[in-house]
């Protein structure tokens, strides 16, 4: 029995429109310049992150009473804190935890998702109600509401520093999201000759998905990834806010807006101006980005 | 009237601090006597929500406060914290025989049940058998601080005679609790779970209504038995989360909290009321306990324990967090300034005491290399309550950072808090001492042997703890008692079992119109509202 060989035609741009590495990051910086703004400052985020240990010039969790609720000045750049903690160092180290849980988190719920989505608007049928029902219910649900019940029922389970189950509480509530967007994407793809060749190869469920349909979603994974780590630096935010995500003396964006450093709003008014400066930053640069990346990618949006 | 002692606490904010100085030469300057005037409604906040409306089954103070001002119990704490004595409530007289084995009450005649019907001695005995032998269904969790009542007998309608099993210091205390609250012998009789669904007593306000999560209403019983009180019309309580306190007393939407407010929040209400704020700051008889799980490696190491308490530097910790927390005094295992406490000489002797910190974080350091744990990893369990359980948490944390201790900080919802003490799923847990008065029995039960008390969560199996406390408990001479707590407090202090962080202050911040009201070092006595009046 003759057994095909090849691989269908896929419909990409073909090899010779395919820009160079270097004339890629050239146009994007050229069509996107916000875009790119946004990426500059998810660099600086990301050298604070990996070179805490360097940049920040204080212990964040050192506790100084002699320099308790410091202005900022040359001693302390941004301040410090009720316990004498530096607001700098903390801020710096802050992007850890943030960075940490909001792209692990992001990539989690947004994989999940695709996979979800894929599989949903692929097979179709009872696959698809079920997955669809589940994804129904999950999207009635406010994004804060799901992730604050899934914290309070899984508790806390540290791994390498993160709080998996935090991670988890912002992940579960992005999936149907992406699932949505995915299965989407996957209806419109699965309808195109090169499915239709390949199911006629007999290929398998899992090499079409795999090779031929996720490969096309791409595009809108990226962009959906990018914007989700902006909403979930933001639900880090809340949840460690509203005392259920990471804990003190953990330096984190949200917990230093927490408990009582609203009562020193008057007394120290850099406790609380600095890191939420911060978390706007981030998830302005994050949705600049995500906004230009789908900008650049998403042929519909151009011209 | 006297007043709390009150504090000057530093601040960097002048105008806070000059309100705060008027604040305690207002206090501290002789009080001119006023007239109480009657009528009026107190409007005050209640930062959680009742469990349960049964004095003897609840052991909060968000009941204490919304439901005491409906009952009566047989004897109570009068006077401030300075001048506190125990005195008849429903007792007109009481007397204590000389073997300290038979207490003997009269009972003021004129008492009648919000209902109308007249409180006599049956009643007392059938609350008080309710409290000591609780019917199938009742809780009563102060059950065990009552079993060395042997019987109690009432040769007639207004005497009620207690017969000791043994003798036991502290009974006077017991009777003045504010949880003994007197109900109608008939009610419990039809039904012994009455109190836990209606609110009768023979207190100075009846209850009007209460919904869950927003208010709690009381009116003025008019057949109270006091001639002449109480003064107010009514009052409310109402439910509000922490963090709303400050600006409802600025706002006028409360007139009071009788908790305890932290030293910013106290700024800040003195900001915004100015002249119309009296502030009252004291002792209180709470504090933050932290406790090593003894069933846990390496914490069954008194060179571990010892080390882990002499890292913390209290006397410079006590002096900073009291600017931004309620933590404000060093102490032992009894409220500091009480008068079995420990003298200050003594105390510095002993582990986690001493004045020279590096000294002591040096020994602490050669304590854990000894006992082989020089890299130690804890797992703090503390509560997800602020004030002050969080900052003692993260001055804790510090503190043992200093000696190269690393913690992991797990902070657990009330409930699952006490799971896990029950469970002993911790390496060191936050706690507390938080009394209603000032008794030996009372803060030494958390570090017994958890045969002995259901309060202690340190799984130790030092019985030498557990004879002390028998002895001074049966011990009335007040000489001799104190050396015996002294023996206590040193031998539980020196084995680290659980250990002191810092002891709280009260700061209760008053619409100045709020008149009578006293600090009492608790937030469960002096609640009744009998004696508070609004000067409006």
């Amino acid at each position: 029995m003759a057994t095909a060989t090849a691989s269908p035609p896929s419909p990409t741009i073909s090899a010779n429109a395919i820009p160079t590495r270097e004339n890629l990051v050239l146009q994007f910086i050229k069509a996107q310049p916000l875009g790119f703004a946004g990426f500059l400052i998810i660099l600086m985020y990301f050298v604070f992150a990996i070179f805490a240990n360097w940049i920040a010039p204080y212990d964040p969790e050192a506790v100084d009473f002699g320099a308790m609720l410091s202005s900022p000045g040359r001693e302390h750049l941004f301040g410090t804190d009720q316990y004498g903690r530096d607001v700098f160092s903390r801020l710096v180290y802050g992007s850890r935890t943030a960075l940490g849980v909001g792209i692990v988190s992001s990539l989690f719920g947004c994989t999940l998702g695709a996979l979800l989505g894929a599989a949903s608007g692929y097979f179709g049928g009872k696959i698809d109600t079920i997955i669809q029902s589940i994804v129904d219910i999950m999207l009635s649900f406010p994004l804060i509401v799901l992730a604050m019940v899934i914290v309070a029922v899984l508790g806390k389970s540290t791994f390498l520093g993160v709080d998996m189950n935090l991670v988890a509480a912002i992940a579960i509530p992005m999936i149907p999201r992406m699932a949505r967007i995915a299965r989407s994407s996957t209806l419109s793809i699965a309808q195109m000759p090169y499915i239709d060749a390949a199911r006629a190869a007999g290929y398998s469920h899992s090499r079409i998905v795999v090779r031929h349909i996720l490969p096309n979603i791409i595009a809108p994974y990226l962009i959906m990834t990018t914007a989700f780590i902006a909403q979930a630096i933001l639900l880090e935010a809340s949840l460690s806010f509203l005392g259920l995500g990471v804990t003190e003396p953990t330096p984190a964006w949200g917990l230093m807006l927490s408990g009582t450093s609203a009562d020193f709003y008057k007394a120290a008014p850099w406790m609380i101006l600095f890191p939420g400066l911060a978390i706007t930053l981030a998830v302005f640069a994050f949705n600049l980005l995500g906004d230009s990346l789908r900008d650049w990618l998403d042929p519909k949006m151009k011209g | 009237m006297t007043r709390g002692v009150c504090f000057l606490v530093s601040t960097r904010n002048n105008r806070t601090a000059l309100a705060l100085m008027a604040a305690t030469c207002l206090l501290t300057a002789p009080a001119i006597a006023q007239e109480p005037k009657k009528g009026g409604t107190l409007n005050f906040a209640v930062v959680a929500e009742p469990p349960g409306i049964d004095c003897h089954g609840v052991t909060t103070f968000a009941f204490a406060h919304p439901g005491r001002p409906h009952y009566s119990t047989l004897l109570k704490f009068a006077g401030d914290h300075s001048n506190l004595k125990i005195t008849g409530d429903l007792a007109e007289s009481f007397e204590q025989a000389k073997d300290g084995l038979t207490y003997t009450f009269k009972l003021h005649k004129n008492v009648t049940f919000h209902d109308g019907a007249p409180m006599t001695s049956a009643d007392v005995k059938a609350s008080y058998d309710r409290i000591i032998n609780p019917p199938a269904g009742v809780i009563s969790v102060r059950k065990a601080l009552h079993e060395d009542i042997r019987e109690i007998e009432t040769p007639d309608d207004y005497t009620v005679v207690f017969k000791m099993k043994a003798v036991n210091a502290s009974m006077l205390t017991h009777f003045a609790s504010p949880w003994n609250c007197i109900y109608r012998a008939a009610k419990l009789k039809e039904d012994p779970q009455f109190p836990s669904k209606t609110v009768l007593g023979t207190g100075a306000f009846q209850f009007v209504e209460y919904k869950k999560g927003e208010v709690w209403i009381g009116k003025r019983y008019d057949g109270y038995f006091r001639p002449g009180r109480p003064y107010l019309d009514g009052f409310r309580a109402l439910f509000v989360k922490s963090n709303a306190v400050a600006t409802g007393i600025i706002g006028g939407q409360f007139d009071a909290e009788f908790r305890g407010r932290t030293p910013k929040e106290r700024d800040q209400i003195m900001e915004g009321l100015k002249d119309k704020a009296t502030l009252i700051q004291g002792p209180w008889i709470s504090s933050l306990l932290f406790t090593f799980n003894n069933s846990r490696k390496p914490f069954d190491d008194v060179r571990v324990r010892q080390a882990l308490s002499m890292a913390v530097d209290r006397w410079g910790g006590a002096q900073n967090m009291s600017k931004i927390t309620m933590l404000k005094y060093v102490g032992g295992l009894t409220r500091p300034g009480y008068e079995y406490n420990l003298p200050e000489d003594e105390l510095v002797k002993l582990p986690g005491y001493g004045r020279d910190i590096e000294k002591s974080r040096d020994e602490a350091k050669r304590l854990l290399k000894e006992a082989g744990v020089s890299n130690l990893k804890i797992k703090l369990v503390n509560r997800n309550v602020g004030e002050p359980y969080i900052p003692g948490g993260i001055f804790l944390i510090d503190q043992w950072r200093r000696i190269g201790v690393e913690t992991e900080h797990s902070v657990l919802e009330t409930k699952l808090f006490f799971d896990a003490m029950s469970a002993g799923n911790f390496d060191v847990l936050m706690e507390f001492i938080s009394d209603f008065a000032d008794d030996p029995s009372a803060q030494f039960d958390k570090f017994l042997t958890a045969e002995k008390s259901s309060q202690a969560a340190s799984r130790h199996q030092d019985k030498r703890l557990d004879e002390l406390f028998d002895k001074q408990a049966r011990t009335i001479d007040v000489v001799e008692r104190k050396k015996l707590t002294q023996q206590f407090e040193k031998l539980a202090i020196t084995q680290s079992y659980s250990a002191s962080l810092l002891w709280w202050e009260r700061i209760i911040v008053l619409n100045k119109k709020v008149k009578g009201w006293e600090n009492q070092a608790n937030h469960f006595t002096g609640q009744d509202l009998t004696d508070v009046w609004l000067d409006e």
